[in-house]
């Protein structure tokens, strides 16, 4: 196949529809999904499976749905206490953490490629991680001293919702300098988010400077970005707001399915587009927020997964969303578990493994779209 | 139309399951079964000087892990490493099948200390600290963990004669050189340790005194701040990568340069732990660090 005509289904499957192919495309994306769930389900029992420690898992989880409906204290009878632990209190806990932070995460890329209409845009690369990291990082050093009322009035909230408004503040910032007369520049855009990610690494910085050795270990958990710490009080904090955006983001698939004609044509067929985008953000924000304030700064997810869906099923989002969904939570409960068990009895920070195998993938994107982004 | 619906359906199902795994309620920490300290057998040391004990007390054999700050002796790289100290993945530890946990303070996450904590093994605190006496306090603290106050008496009392002839010896030198730790000078920005550090503490111990004494912890120093800190000379951990700069290449720096350490480019350099440890060693390092610093001294004058 020449690049010729190799290009032309790509360009047609980004910005529009091949109305040709419609039909099979929905089938094939119901089929996918349909798998992708079953792949949840199977990666999520693995996740509880696979450890340093081997435990009988499948016998596990009877006692486990017991538990959930009426919590006892002490492992149930016939079960080890550290078996019991190791999954109710270690495993699970990461795995439904690693859940709602990959769907968080590769929902967020997805939903900001659509809003910038380019498939390069990702929470992490335009810096909208690195602000919410602020945000947090503002609460732990100074939550205890300066901040302290307002950290005691919020409680374990008070963090995620710090990422939440640095993460917001950064997005809003970014569309406002990537975008002028509706078009986004990618270029400047990423450009924009290589300053803003100076900004906030400059005052992340200044605030390393007045922490303590406590406060200094915490802060550290940004840079690499882990689940490591998940425990079913981080689950509730974030919880809350990623299932929120989870539930909301399926309304906006037809605005996000508009905008990629153009913000023009998207009014013209009655999509009220400057809404679609207050919202979309406000919903990428409070995600990446949640997901930054529980597990630092895990990187990739969101380019990796939209991506390789895109090439499956597409770009109409009424699919793309709930399957990026899907597998941006298979893929980090996988990496995850890969995370607990290739150095162990020690761990692997997991921002290292996404990193490693998400770089080289962004690079491929780069160099295969080189036409399309603008660059 | 039906299909988005399916589609929602299935992120509604998604999300539901996921709300109600989030409501698993955890439950309280288990209290441990009293475990009898003599009888533990598989002991995981996390914190160097904490293996440098174990292993100083005779009871090695019963080691059956260590953290990734315990490389001493030889004897200890060959048992698994459970990984950094500040770094412990609950699973990799309990892994190990442990039935006690010596752990040095400041050992985490917290939140990894705590699940341990719940699975009923048996945590011993072995407190942390940077003078003569804090080495005893810790001796004490893992060999009544280890069901042998005995031996540990014995070592504390050695420890302590040898520890303050080391001291008498240190003062009797008395350079009252002024030492800057630099923890790390990668990419020309110097660390340096203040006050209430493992630094600070040896560097007082060996006779020496703190370039540094304004803030406590480590720092970044501005060209300035090195200037007026005037160090006589610079202490650095003798270990490869970023920390590993050459003498000349670190007093390569303008401001470093221009104090008395980089005019005359006296630069020691020691093992880390050995260093740092606040272990049975100690006694040792204080020796080496006099004598160098005495060295020094003796050259500077002439």
């Amino acid at each position: 196949m020449s690049e010729a005509t190799a290009s032309v289904p790509r360009i047609a499957s980004w910005s529009g529809f091949s109305q040709v192919k419609l039909g099979n495309r929905e089938a094939l994306a119901r089929a996918v999904m349909l798998l992708l769930g079953v792949l949840l389900v199977a990666t999520m029992l693995a996740g509880l499976a696979i450890g340093p420690i081997s435990v009988p898992v499948l016998e596990l989880v009877p006692h486990l749905a017991r538990h959930i409906a009426s919590p006892v204290e002490g492992a149930p009878d016939g079960v080890l206490l550290r078996d019991w632990i190791v999954v109710k209190d270690i495993r699970l806990p990461r795995v439904v953490l690693g859940a709602l932070v990959g769907a968080a995460l590769a929902v967020s890329g997805a939903v900001m490629q659509g809003l910038f209409r380019n498939p390069l845009a990702d929470p992490g690369i335009v810096g909208v991680s690195a602000g919410a990291g602020l945000g947090a990082a503002l609460f732990i050093v100074l939550g205890n001293t300066a901040l302290a009322s307002v950290m005691s009035l919020l409680g374990i909230y008070a963090v995620p919702l710090a990422a939440f408004v640095g993460g917001l503040i950064t997005t809003l910032l970014l569309y406002r300098i990537g975008t002028r007369g509706g078009i986004t520049s990618v270029a400047t855009l990423l450009l924009a988010g290589i300053a803003l990610g100076a900004l906030t690494g400059a005052m992340t910085g200044l605030l390393v400077y007045v922490a303590d050795d406590q406060e200094l270990r915490d802060l550290q958990f940004w840079g690499l970005g882990s689940l490591a710490g998940a425990n079913w009080e981080k689950v509730a904090s974030a919880a809350p707001i990623i299932l929120v955006m989870l539930f909301c983001v399926p309304f906006l698939s037809r605005g996000l399915n508009g905008l990629t004609l153009g913000e023009a044509a998207a009014s013209h067929i009655g999509i009220r587009v400057q809404r679609l985008k207050n919202i979309a953000i406000l919903l990428v924000a409070a995600a990446t927020g949640a997901s930054v304030a529980v597990s630092g700064g895990i990187g990739f997810v969101g380019i990796v997964v939209p991506h390789l869906l895109r090439l499956t099923i597409g770009p109409d989002h009424r699919y793309l969303l709930p399957a990026s969904a899907l597998l941006g939570a298979c893929l980090l409960i996988a990496a995850d578990t890969l995370s607990r068990t290739i150095v162990a009895p020690a761990e692997m920070p997991i921002g290292i493994i996404t990193a490693f195998a998400g770089a080289p993938f962004f690079l491929w994107i780069l160099l295969r779209k080189r036409g399309l982004t603008g660059l | 139309m039906r299909h988005l619906f399916a589609s929602r359906a299935l992120g509604v199902l998604t999300a539901t399951a996921l709300t109600v795994a989030a409501f698993v309620v955890p439950s309280q920490p288990l209290l441990a079964e009293d475990t009898d300290p003599e009888r533990s057998s598989r002991i995981v040391a996390v914190g160097g000087s904490v293996t440098e004990v174990v292993f100083a007390l005779g009871e090695e054999d019963r080691l059956v892990a260590r953290d990734s700050t315990s490389t001493y002796p030889q004897e200890a790289i060959d048992l698994p490493d459970v990984g950094y100290i500040r770094a412990l993945s609950p699973e990799g530890v309990m892994s190990v099948d442990p039935d006690l946990i010596l752990m040095l303070e400041g050992s985490g996450p917290q939140e990894a200390v705590d699940v341990l904590k719940s699975s009923g093994i048996a945590i011993a605190d072995v407190p942390e600290g940077f003078t003569a006496e804090s080495i005893v306090a810790k001796v004490r603290a893992i060999g009544a963990a280890l069901g042998v106050p005995d031996k540990a008496e014995k070592l504390s009392v050695q420890l302590e004669r040898d520890l303050e002839a080391a001291q008498v010896d240190a003062a009797s030198r008395a350079s009252d050189l002024r030492v800057l730790f630099i923890l790390s000078n990668r990419g020309g920005r110097i660390l340096a340790s203040g006050a209430d550090t493992a630094a600070d503490g040896i560097i007082e111990l060996a006779g020496g005194t703190n370039a540094i004494s304004d803030f406590s912890g480590y720092k970044q120093l501005s060209d300035e701040a090195i200037l007026s800190a005037a160090p006589d000379v610079v202490l650095m951990m003798d270990r490869g990568g970023n920390h590993g700069a050459g003498a000349d290449e670190l007093f390569a720096h303008p401001a470093l340069g221009q104090t008395p350490a980089g005019k005359s480019g006296n630069l020691i350099r020691m093992g880390g732990q050995y260093l740092l440890g606040f272990g049975p060693r100690t006694a040792d390092a204080i020796r080496d660090l006099s004598a160098e610093l005495s060295s020094i001294q003796g050259a500077d004058r002439s």
